[in-house]
């Protein structure tokens, strides 16, 4: 019995080495790890599709090698990132990791991209700290300091003095608090009243009253995507879209994705974002054009075109380097790098290696029937705020 | 037949049960082994040892004291946190970080057991459960020194007892993380073959009767509980240590409800369930999910609805023994 198990691992092991294409010098490999199962499902699918269609669009073949995208679902969970990562690397032999839909699932992977030396193009985790954890990563989506900085410039621009700030209780929440108030305050606005709702229960009602009976100028609001339904819902219920009450915030809540479902509520929010489906340039049609071909049903969101521009920028890398892929090199290559993407302009910034971009400020109209973030101004250039401060 | 020889009969029946059968001696060999033959698969076989433990430490609960719970994870993210959190401060020895883990889980479970102790089967249920969404929102609140929702990084993580390197080493990880399990699993063992281990499972059986012949049913059952959750700490403690973040995933609902999934797909009441279980559906999650990442759920689903109808109360391994009892069956026929 004992000499048959050894047989059974002696097969495994030599199907697991097997598995290993001998043309392996011929393919680079890109793993994509995403989550494809649990709550953040939406995210990988976006994330996925965007990614196929660039390739799909621009060939698999890159300096005389051939692309291949691995897909690997982590559920959202950091130890099965992290867990896979290696695997991929040790296994599959990726010379990419990409992908990344929340924070963690970036921080448990960064050791392993620096102890490797392999590029890791982080696609969607948005929290400023992630690209200092090692000097192999790459951002191609944004920071949360980005959109709320933004935003909070645009309102004190725009005659908004008062405002009250209603954001998820989590970490992100609370960036996202913390750079609007801070942006705000120096720019001569006063937030009169901070509250923060519940991850698990988002009932809004209560703290919508408070909001009316403090008569802010403005609403300020950070809601993971989907949620934000259910606060416009309740916003128009409580009759605050009458009282003058504005609704603003950075882009998460009017998410592309999931708006057409939002309903009438939802017209005339303004918020600040990297991208937003009706963005006005011929780059963009094209890009939702083909998207929506490819997936029916779905409408890219700010997360797919992080996808999209990543699998680009490694392309670019690639074809920097001559098909080399020495991480070093690579990151070289990837450093200052700047490109026309569906959102507009954008560049890599050689001294943070994060994502240097247009963000623009849309409100929430109807168009043909359904509802768009309509750009109607746009901030050029701007850098992770939180980094920017540092020094 | 006299009185003496059936207590005698007793104690050699019992005896042989808390001897080690063949099949776990392959096993655990087959386990060591697979440090050496399967490096490519280190990674997964280290998550599946650490499940498997987390899934022991439910089974102690569940398949020998009958108490039910959806919110094991409350222990197993605690451990983790107090884990990383010592590691940072204090020291980054393994070893010393499991201790401290394994007593703080334990102490928490102490505490609680007192709430989940009180009440049936469906208000265990939802205590456990409230237990666990409330030191969901502990965690998630105290960002400051757990980091929320972004996740707690920067554990260093030392040699074992200082000779021994685990971080970046796949293979020593998994070494030492089953070494770990194997020294746990031992104890259980010991624990669910001893006499306190049997008044458990009379309690199970019947609490009424299990009182009138003199076993202070609470008393057992809140050591058992501190016990489970102590194994649950040191479980989450080793995914720590292998996995350099500790993220509020660690003590979701989610994990709770997996861990349960896997005890009952690999059976109740062996000790060997959750091991069975998880590697079940660490190894179909793999590999079904490397073929089609969206759907391996739905097969996952669809082997706890078969393993519900055909095989309730060992799971999976109920079916082998199914296929085994017919094979000897064959035999036994002429």
């Amino acid at each position: 019995m004992l000499r048959r198990s050894f047989l059974a691992a002696l097969a495994a092991t030599a199907l697991a080495a097997g598995s290993v294409p001998a043309a392996a010098q011929e393919t680079v490999k890109i793993g994509l790890i995403i989550p494809l199962t649990g709550p953040f499902t939406t995210t990988g699918k976006q994330l996925e599709a965007a990614a196929r269609l660039y390739m799909q669009q621009n060939g698999t073949t890159v300096a005389g090698k051939k692309i291949e995208l691995i897909v690997r679902d982590d559920a959202g969970r950091a130890e099965n990132t992290a867990r896979i990562a290696g695997e991929l690397i040790q296994n599959d032999k990726v010379s990419f990791l990409a992908g990344f839909g929340l924070t963690p699932l970036a921080m448990a992977t960064a050791p392993i991209a620096t102890n490797s030396k392999i590029p890791m193009v982080v696609m969607m985790a948005g929290t400023s700290i992630i690209t200092e954890r090692s000097p192999y990563i790459v951002r191609t989506s944004f920071t949360l300091g980005q959109s709320a900085v933004i935003i909070a410039d645009w309102a004190a621009q725009n005659k908004i003095k008062k405002v009250v700030t209603l954001v998820t209780d989590y970490a992100p929440g609370h960036d996202a608090e913390k750079s609007f108030v801070d942006q705000f305050k120096s720019k001569g606005g006063e937030t009169v009243e901070s509250l923060r709702v519940p991850i698990q229960n988002p009932d809004f009602a209560p703290f919508l009253q408070r909001v009316l009976d403090a008569k802010p100028d403005a609403l300020y609001v950070f809601t993971p995507s989907g949620v934000g339904a259910i606060l416009m819902k309740q916003f128009v219920e409580r009759g605050l879209d009458k009282s003058g009450i504005r609704l603003i915030g950075p882009g998460d809540i009017t998410d592309d994705d999931v708006l057409p479902g939002f309903g009438d509520a939802a017209i005339g929010v303004v918020t600040a974002h990297n991208y937003s489906t009706d963005h006005p340039s011929a780059k963009n049609k094209e890009y939702v054009a083909a998207f929506k071909k490819a997936n029916p049903g779905m409408r890219p969101n700010f997360a797919s075109v992080g996808g999209y521009d990543g699998i680009h920028l490694i392309y670019e890398a690639l074809k920097k380097t001559g098909g080399k892929t020495d991480g070093d090199a690579l990151l070289t290559a990837m450093k200052g790098h700047k490109w026309e993407s569906p959102r507009g302009p954008i560049s890599i910034d050689p001294e943070t290696r994060d994502i240097v971009q247009t963000i623009y400020i849309r409100r929430v109209e109807k168009k043909n029937g359904e509802l768009y973030n309509v750009e109607f101004a746009s901030f050029p250039d701007v850098k992770d705020p939180v980094k920017a401060q540092k020094k | 037949m006299n009185t003496g020889n059936t207590v005698q009969d007793s104690v050699t029946a019992l005896k042989k049960k808390r001897a080690w059968h063949w099949l776990e001696y392959v096993f655990w060999l087959a386990a060591a082994a697979s440090v050496f033959l399967l490096p490519s698969q280190h990674a997964l076989l280290t998550q599946i040892a650490i499940w498997s433990l987390f899934a022991l430490s439910l089974d102690l609960l569940l398949g020998y004291a009958g108490i039910v719970s959806l919110g094991h994870a409350a222990y197993f993210g605690f451990g983790a946190y107090v884990a990383a959190l010592f590691a940072i401060n204090f020291t980054g020895e393994p070893i010393t970080g499991l201790i401290v883990a394994g007593i703080a889980a334990g102490l928490l479970g102490l505490a609680t057991s007192l709430l989940v102790l009180r009440g049936t089967d469906l208000t265990r249920l939802m205590v456990t459960l409230g237990i666990a969404l409330v030191m969901y929102e502990i965690a998630n609140q105290m960002s400051w020194l757990t980091g929320g929702a972004d996740g707690l990084t920067g554990m260093p993580v030392n040699p074992v007892l200082g000779i021994f390197p685990i971080y970046f080493r796949p293979a020593n990880s998994y070494a030492y993380v089953l070494i770990v399990c194997f020294v746990l699993f031992f104890v259980a063992k010991r624990i669910v073959h001893s006499p306190f281990g049997y008044s458990l499972r009379a309690i199970k059986g019947n609490p009424l009767r299990a009182s009138s012949i003199g076993i202070p049913n609470n008393l057992r059952l809140i050591a058992v509980y501190t016990i489970a959750a102590s194994y649950a700490g040191i479980a989450g403690a080793l995914l720590a240590q292998t996995t350099p973040v500790v993220s509020l995933t660690y003590i979701d609902f989610q994990r709770s409800a997996d861990v349960l999934l896997m005890l009952i797909i690999g059976g109740t009441g062996y000790l060997y369930g959750g091991v069975v279980g998880s590697a079940l559906f660490l190894v179909a999650q793999k590999f079904i999910g490397n073929i089609t990442p969206q759907y391996w759920e739905f097969w996952i689903g669809f082997a706890l609805v078969v393993i519900a109808l055909f095989a309730r109360d060992r799971g999976v391994f109920s079916i082998f023994e199914r296929i085994l009892g017919a094979l000897r069956n064959d035999k036994a026929k002429p």
